[in-house]
């Protein structure tokens, strides 16, 4: 499938954005500290930048408010109406933070539930599709959730070590926790994906198995076209491969490392240290997230190009 | 909506397809773009038309497949457009209900006045249905020439879809597959219709019929053939007369 930047930018951001906001939602961080309020800026932040990212690969982008209309069928609708429901408590919980430096439980719990939500909806516009394999498992949902946790826990630790948290280190150890889960996920995702025996064939996409084995004669047109450039994109795999290793250095090792570190630095007279490492260790994972979210995409097959040859 | 129709459509559109005489000659191709360009909704657009890259919108295109072994191989032209199916996956992925699927005729079509042109339904549909519009911004899929068929200015013989009407050797059928008395439920039928992929689910309602089974080039006794003996008539007149000269 082709990686397009507006869709990976916005399932990056947006699954990071609605797990830190979910984390926040929580009250894990001093609701009091400057860089609590900065860290609920952030979030919505990223959050509105990936729903926006989101419409610029749409034909007809005035027309999205009518993407909110489907919720009983379609999980892409389901997704844009819990993304505007949720913006309601997270916000309430932003702006109660912001203006008087107290938590807001309630609607703290209700956004993270929704936040999640909302990214399980993400994962499933994906994970419904049975034309394209690699995505058609639970699997992939899992993935979703568990990078936008992992990514929430990352960028939360960064933020309570700016405000000199004594939580920092707890959230640090969570983080490293759910960066394991995530990419053991993401390890068992890929490996189904590299291993799986395709739904569809030449021979049952033509129905003329029967007859032997089928093969492409001649393509129908000489240029590419609408379908070949969507969903004939391919990856040579021994680039797959380093950009999958690329992927667990940036976005799981990498954190994982700076967060020991910050911990280590943290009690001692190195605040600036820790606050440092850690979010050089938030900065890694976003980077990693680029590359896997990349490969998602990349890597995807679509049942079609059984009648391209390929 | 883009729910499914709940109960089963009462008519059944759809085409038969017929790969024991499809001679992939792309007319049907031509005229699906020529007829669509001009009919229902926005034109197809190409893109670059007249340049090295050209490409565009079309709802019909002919694959051409290479098919067993060796000397048994064949080559079958497969002409290849939206099957309609019964649980079309690309109905209810859509975000806007300007995908959907008539309760009355089962034909699947697209509001593109609804459509934001987010491709979703591209990319459920197994098969390569449908191509989105790069200058209109919305999608384009096959309507079963729907300003055709119910079209009462024309004459009969004309209210079928254009790739039907125009195929010069009748590898196409329009028909109703719901009437187990129609022409082309009687051909699915007889020559054992099939469905593509039909480990998706998506229970299309086109049909295509198999190339009908060839004997052997080998087994064919032949002229051609170093030994003449058993020929009769003219051939053994001609055999006796050249072995005297």
């Amino acid at each position: 499938m082709h990686p397009a930047y507006s869709i990976i930018f916005f399932t990056v951001l947006s699954g990071l954005g609605y797990g830190l906001a979910a984390v926040l939602g929580l009250g894990v961080l001093d609701a009091a500290a400057i860089s609590t309020r900065v860290a609920h800026v952030l979030a919505l932040g990223m959050i509105g930048a990936g729903l926006l990212s989101s419409t610029l690969h749409l034909g007809n982008p005035q027309r999205a408010w009518r993407a909110l209309s489907q919720w009983r069928s379609s999980w892409l609708s389901r997704e844009g109406v819990m993304a505007l429901a949720s913006f309601v408590p997270l916000t309430i919980a932003a702006g109660w933070s912001m203006f008087s430096g107290e938590a807001a439980p309630i609607a703290g719990v209700l956004g993270a539930a929704m936040a999640m939500v909302t990214v399980y909806c993400t994962s499933m516009i994906y994970a419904s599709l049975k034309s394209i394999d690699a995505w058609h498992t639970n699997l992939t949902s899992a993935c979703y959730l568990a990078f936008s946790v992992s990514g929430g826990l990352v960028g939360a630790s960064f933020f309570a070590f700016l405000a000199g948290d004594g939580v920092a280190r707890v959230l640090s150890i969570c983080a490293c926790v759910a960066l394991g889960i995530a990419w053991l996920l993401k390890l068992r995702w890929r490996r189904r994906t590299k291993t799986l025996v395709p739904l569809s064939t030449p021979e049952s996409a033509t129905g003329l198995g029967s007859m032997g084995r089928v093969r492409l004669f001649e393509p129908p047109h000489m240029t590419a076209n609408y379908l070949t450039k969507e969903m004939g994109f391919k990856v040579a795999r021994k680039h797959a491969d380093k950009l999958f290793t690329i992927a667990v250095l940036l976005g799981g090792t990498a954190p994982a490392l700076f967060l020991v570190g910050a911990m280590l630095a943290a009690p001692g007279a190195m605040p600036v240290m820790a606050v440092l490492l850690s979010g050089a260790a938030f900065a890694a994972h976003i980077a990693g997230l680029f590359f896997e979210r990349w490969l998602f995409f990349a890597e995807a097959r679509h049942s079609v190009m059984n009648y391209y040859g390929s | 909506m883009t729910s499914l129709p709940e109960q089963a459509t009462p008519k059944r559109l759809g085409l038969v397809i017929d790969l024991d005489v499809c001679v992939g000659c792309h007319a049907c191709v031509v005229n699906c773009k020529e007829w669509n360009t001009g009919g229902y909704g926005a034109a197809l657009s190409d893109q670059e038309p007249y340049g090295a890259d050209v490409s565009g919108a079309w709802l019909n295109r002919v694959h051409s497949f290479e098919v067993g072994e060796a000397e048994q191989a064949r080559i079958v032209h497969f002409p290849k457009s939206c099957l309609h199916c019964e649980s079309a996956p690309c109905v209810t992925v859509c975000p806007t209900g300007a995908s959907y699927k008539r309760s009355a005729d089962g034909i699947v079509l697209v509001d593109e006045d609804k459509c934001i042109g987010c491709g979703l339904c591209a990319w459920a549909c197994p098969y390569g249905a449908r191509e989105l519009d790069l200058a209109a911004g919305v999608m384009k899929k096959c309507t079963l020439c729907i300003d055709r068929i119910y079209n009462e200015t024309f004459e009969e013989v004309d209210r079928v879809p254009a790739c039907v009407r125009t195929c010069p050797a009748s590898a196409r059928h329009f028909g109703d597959f719901a009437d187990p008395a129609s022409a082309v439920s009687i051909m699915v039928a007889e020559r054992g219709g099939i469905d593509l992929m039909p480990e998706q689910g998506t229970r299309p309602v086109n049909k295509y019929l198999p190339p009908r089974a060839s004997k052997p080039l080998k087994d064919s006794s032949s002229l051609l053939a170093e030994s003449t003996e058993g020929a009769t008539g003219f051939f053994a007149w001609l055999d006796g007369m050249l072995d005297r000269i």
